[in-house]
């Protein structure tokens, strides 16, 4: 066995009464590709940011080529040799590759900040020789806004390995990449395996890991749920392969599925129908139809169009062809506003960004989308205070919300709390078609229910629910059909009932239906 | 007020909380545990604190931009004493110094209430010194130009002065709204648009040009002008409809839909634009408000100070106005105290100079500080933060109080930002 290039024992780290990891044991070996499987929320991107410096665990031990170390910052353990590729670029457009490389990399002295000559000669003679070492075929003279995306993505590797790092964190390299480069980004990566680096790779994509690592560990909820070695022989496609990818599904989602309350089957007529939708980009003639009474969840690993729907839904992307039709109107016409009226409720994915405004207080808040009109606003000219105060006060007693008065900011609330008022405003509408966006993210297990429960109420009144979640463990609890989202259509769909997990991830990373990768 | 037949304009809200909203609060608030009295207790402490807060930077920052402005007034030869003394005794020390003290208020209020308005909207309007100059030049033109019975003119010339600098600012909120053009580069193009056509209208063979006057209208008739309030001085009437002005904005702002759909497109455009808030049109909305009420401190000028429209008049009241609202938090009670303010320095300016041998300068070098430490106010109260922390390390016993200082980071900065990245945003 070869010597491991990091080991971590027992790292624990928790945030109030949530673990983000639990007695998490890893150890990566030397010159090998490690995958990092788990879904989200499991404690991956903690985990890595430990590893990273950027996070200081509660309790652990952390070894680096044998030797104890602890990291105070990423600047620390840049110096051990680890490296991270974010999933987000941080490459500068207007910059040379090389010049990218070199940025922030000066004298740290102070004289020589000033005196010491930019050598972009040198700069870019390295560049070229640790490009031609790896295989990456990078110009050190291109502008990076001039370069392809998986291109930017193997200068980012590339920007890793300059300062001298042996292991390699990537978080999701190949989420933006087509086909192609992602093929590509495999090459270097073997490339690099074979030069000597170690390699961890956090990922969605079943087939990519199965193809790569060497060994990968799952985690679920904090915790280590399994650790597979990946044999030659499932690499290849095959029965192996495909036994192996149902395992390490089963392990991510859990192996128990919840039990599921007897529902009865309601015939009502469809709430939300949508016909060839295409936005142009990233929905490609989605056809999707949710009954009155039910409760579909959509999932499918994110960045596949999730995102987009919602926003093609509530109004605020361009539809390139389609129907959408609300109560067997059309809506396609209608302003965001005119579709609340008409009975659709939001809660958005992304609290910060599109459900509060972080510098408002609480009933400010609580008020969007209830400003215009009566009870508030009877007038324009009048916008009661005193109403959406006690409105706010009802919704914070609805969801059980703890804030410490109805004009504290926002801000003040802890997340939870903050996602408990946006799920009671959005039910307050009286919504005929909830999109609920993963409600549930950043709750913990009792207010989890607790909106569980709303949007189960909702059902049960004769509404429909559009779940967006990524947790299946929340899919099996309260959706009534599951349907499966890749490449922006809907690539499969099941009765809960008959659901099959194995089927649901084969559909989600396209095992089953795309040549193998 | 509420209702349970439909009323024309109304929101979808759940039936069971429109019936616990008709009920007043003391019944409604049921599970929470909080009486109405508690809730408006609990909402006047939050409130009072936030102000508490104001007050303290506002204070810090003039005291710190003071202090920084002592180097140079030792350097050009005075002292602080002197400084100060002639400084307060041109703007506080005499009735008339009073009033002088409130004319140089006025404009000053006026516009940075009107920078205030399209910044609570994230929009950063430098175009505030244009609508200024062309609503000025517009209630001069109308002033001096139309018949009409005194009082009406008067209504006339201001109502005339608020279209044009609304109209003025209506260019930029259209090339903002549907091209994503950034306002900060149009409007201050706007701005040299309008202090050039201001100046061709009234020289010499220009259109408006004053045959006795020099870069000029002719004279408004007197009884259309904005009546002198205390007899002796230049104060006018111009100080009601700057408080007329604080007060309608606060209503605006704070108790309207109009307003409150201002507010958060500010606070967070793409949730504004999720919940259903259509944005171009509260841009253009703002803009128009904005570009209003600066017309209508040109008018004020005009009808108050000098009865007739000179070419140049304004000092830079526009740019000032940027350091008036965020001196003042972009409160409009607070950019009535932050008028106040360079209104007293202004006043003193020429005492300053004649007492205290203090070049007049000497007073935007201190605006200048103002708005350097504004900008640095997070900075400041970062550092104030850390003293405090530092310094009162040792003193555990102390730990109960609660910090006085306002949280670091303030809206301004966050305002300013807003501002600039709002093309991402359309």
């Amino acid at each position: 066995m070869r010597s491991a290039a990091v080991r971590l024992v027992d790292i624990s780290k928790s945030y109030g009464d949530v673990w983000a990891n639990k007695d998490i044991s890893l150890t990566v070996e030397e010159a090998s590709i490690h995958g990092l499987l788990g879904e989200n929320g499991a404690g991956k991107s903690t985990l890595m940011k430990i590893l990273f410096g950027m996070v200081s665990p509660d309790s652990g031990l952390l070894e680096v080529n044998g030797q104890p170390a602890a990291f105070r910052s990423s600047a620390d353990a840049l110096e051990h040799g680890i490296g991270m590729v974010q999933q987000h670029f941080s490459l500068i457009g207007t910059f040379t590759v090389a010049e990218n490389l070199i940025l922030g990399r000066g004298s740290q002295s102070f004289g020589g900040r000033w005196v010491k000559r930019l050598d972009l000669k040198a700069a870019a003679q390295r560049t070229r020789e640790l490009s031609d070492r790896f295989g990456f075929g990078i110009d050190p003279f291109a502008l990076c806004h001039d370069l392809s995306v998986g291109a930017r993505q193997k200068v980012e590797i590339l920007k890793a390995l300059w300062g001298g790092a042996t292991t390699l964190v990537l978080d999701e390299p190949t989420a933006a990449l087509s086909p192609p480069e992602a093929e590509e980004l495999y090459e270097v990566l073997e490339r690099l395996r074979r030069e000597g680096t170690t390699v961890i790779l956090i990922s969605h994509k079943l087939p990519e890991v199965m193809r790569l690592c060497d060994r990968v560990t799952v985690l679920r909820d904090g915790a280590v749920v399994g650790d597979r070695e990946i044999a030659l022989a499932a690499r290849r496609p095959g029965g192996q392969r495909a036994a192996m990818e149902a395992d390490l599904v089963q392990l991510m989602i859990g192996r128990e599925r919840p039990v599921v309350s007897q529902r009865a089957p309601r015939d009502l007529p469809p709430v939300l129908s949508i016909r060839e939708l295409s936005d142009g980009k990233r929905i490609d003639g989605l056809d999707l139809t949710v009954n009155g009474g039910e409760i579909l969840a959509i999932v499918g690993v994110e960045g596949n169009g999730q995102s987009e729907l919602v926003e093609l839904l509530i109004g605020q992307r361009k539809r390139i062809s389609g129907a959408v039709e609300l109560d067997g109107t059309d809506i396609t016409a209608l302003s965001t506003k005119q579709r609340f009226d008409k009975g659709l409720a939001h809660i958005a994915e992304d609290r910060h960004a599109s459900a509060i405004a972080d510098s408002m207080s609480l009933t400010d808040n609580a008020s969007f989308g209830f400003i215009d009109g009566a009870p508030f606003a009877p007038t324009p000219f009048w916008l009661s205070r005193r109403l959406r105060s006690r409105f706010a006060a009802l919704l914070v007693a609805r969801q059980n919300v703890r804030a410490s008065s109805p004009d504290a900011l926002i801000e003040s609330l802890s997340g939870g709390n903050q996602q408990k008022l946006v799920v009671a405003r959005e039910l307050a509408r009286a919504p005929r078609l909830m999109i609920a966006a993963q409600p549930t993210r950043g709750l913990d297990i009792a207010s989890t229910t607790a909106v569980h429960e709303a949007l189960l109420a909702l059902r049960d009144r004769g509404s429909a629910v559009l779940l967006l979640s990524l947790d299946l463990t929340e899919v099996f609890t309260v959706a009534d059909r599951i349907a499966v989202i890749r490449g922006g259509r809907i690539v499969g769909e099941s009765p809960i009932a008959t659901a099959d997990a194995t089927q649901i991830g084969q559909w989600m990373s396209g095992a089953a239906s795309k040549e193998p990768v | 007020m509420t209702s349970t037949q439909s009323p024309p304009r109304r929101s979808r809200l759940d039936n069971e909380l429109r019936a616990q909203l008709a009920v007043p609060s003391r019944l409604s608030a049921g599970g929470r545990g909080g009486t109405g009295f508690g809730t408006f207790l609990a909402s006047l402490g939050g409130t009072s604190r936030s102000v508490t807060a104001k007050i303290v930077s506002f204070a810090v920052t003039i005291a710190v931009a003071l202090i920084a402005a002592l180097p140079i007034v030792y350097l050009s030869g005075s002292n602080a004493q002197v400084a100060l003394q002639a400084l307060i005794g041109g703007s506080w020390g005499s009735p008339q110094a009073v009033a002088e003290t409130f004319v140089q208020t006025i404009p000053l209020l006026i516009t940075g209430l009107a920078v205030a308005l399209a910044f609570h909207g994230g929009i950063f309007n430098i175009g505030v010194e244009g609508q200024l100059i062309i609503g000025a030049l517009a209630a001069g033109i109308v002033g001096a130009t139309q018949h009409l019975p005194g009082s009406l003119l008067l209504l006339a010339s201001l109502a005339s002065g608020m279209i044009a600098g609304a109209l003025w600012a209506l260019i930029p909120a259209l090339l903002k709204a549907y091209r994503g053009v950034h306002e900060v580069v149009t409007t201050i193009m706007m701005n040299y648009i309008a202090i050039n056509i201001s100046t061709f209208a009234v020289t010499t063979g220009g259109p408006f040009a004053a045959k006795t006057q020099p870069s000029a209208t002719e004279k408004v008739p007197l009884d259309a002008q904005l009546p002198v309030i205390t007899p002796g001085t230049r104060l006018h009437a111009g100080l009601f409809i700057a408080i007329a002005v604080i007060v309608i904005l606060m209503w605006v702002l704070y108790r309207t839909p109009a307003g409150f759909r201002l507010r958060l497109m500010g606070a967070n455009p793409q949730a504004a634009a999720a919940t259903g808030i259509s944005l171009p049109r509260t841009m253009i909305t703002a803009m128009l408000g904005s570009g209003a009420i600066a017309g209508l401190a040109g008018a004020v000028q005009v009808l108050g100070v000098y009865g007739r429209y000179f070419d140049g008049f304004s000092p830079g009241y526009g740019y000032s106005a940027i350091a008036v609202a965020l001196l003042g938090a972009l409160s409009p009670v607070g950019i009535a105290a932050a008028a106040l303010f360079f209104g007293t320095l202004d006043a003193g300016a020429v005492q300053l100079q004649a007492v205290a041998g203090i070049s007049r300068e000497m007073v935007s070098v201190v605006s200048g500080l103002v708005v350097a430490f504004v900008a640095a106010q997070p900075a400041i109260f970062r550092l104030l933060h850390h003293l405090q922390r530092t310094v009162l390390a040792g003193r555990t016993a102390r730990r109960a109080a609660a910090p006085v200082l306002p949280p670091p980071i303030n809206g301004d900065n966050d305002l300013i930002s807003a501002g600039l990245d709002n093309k991402e945003v359309l």
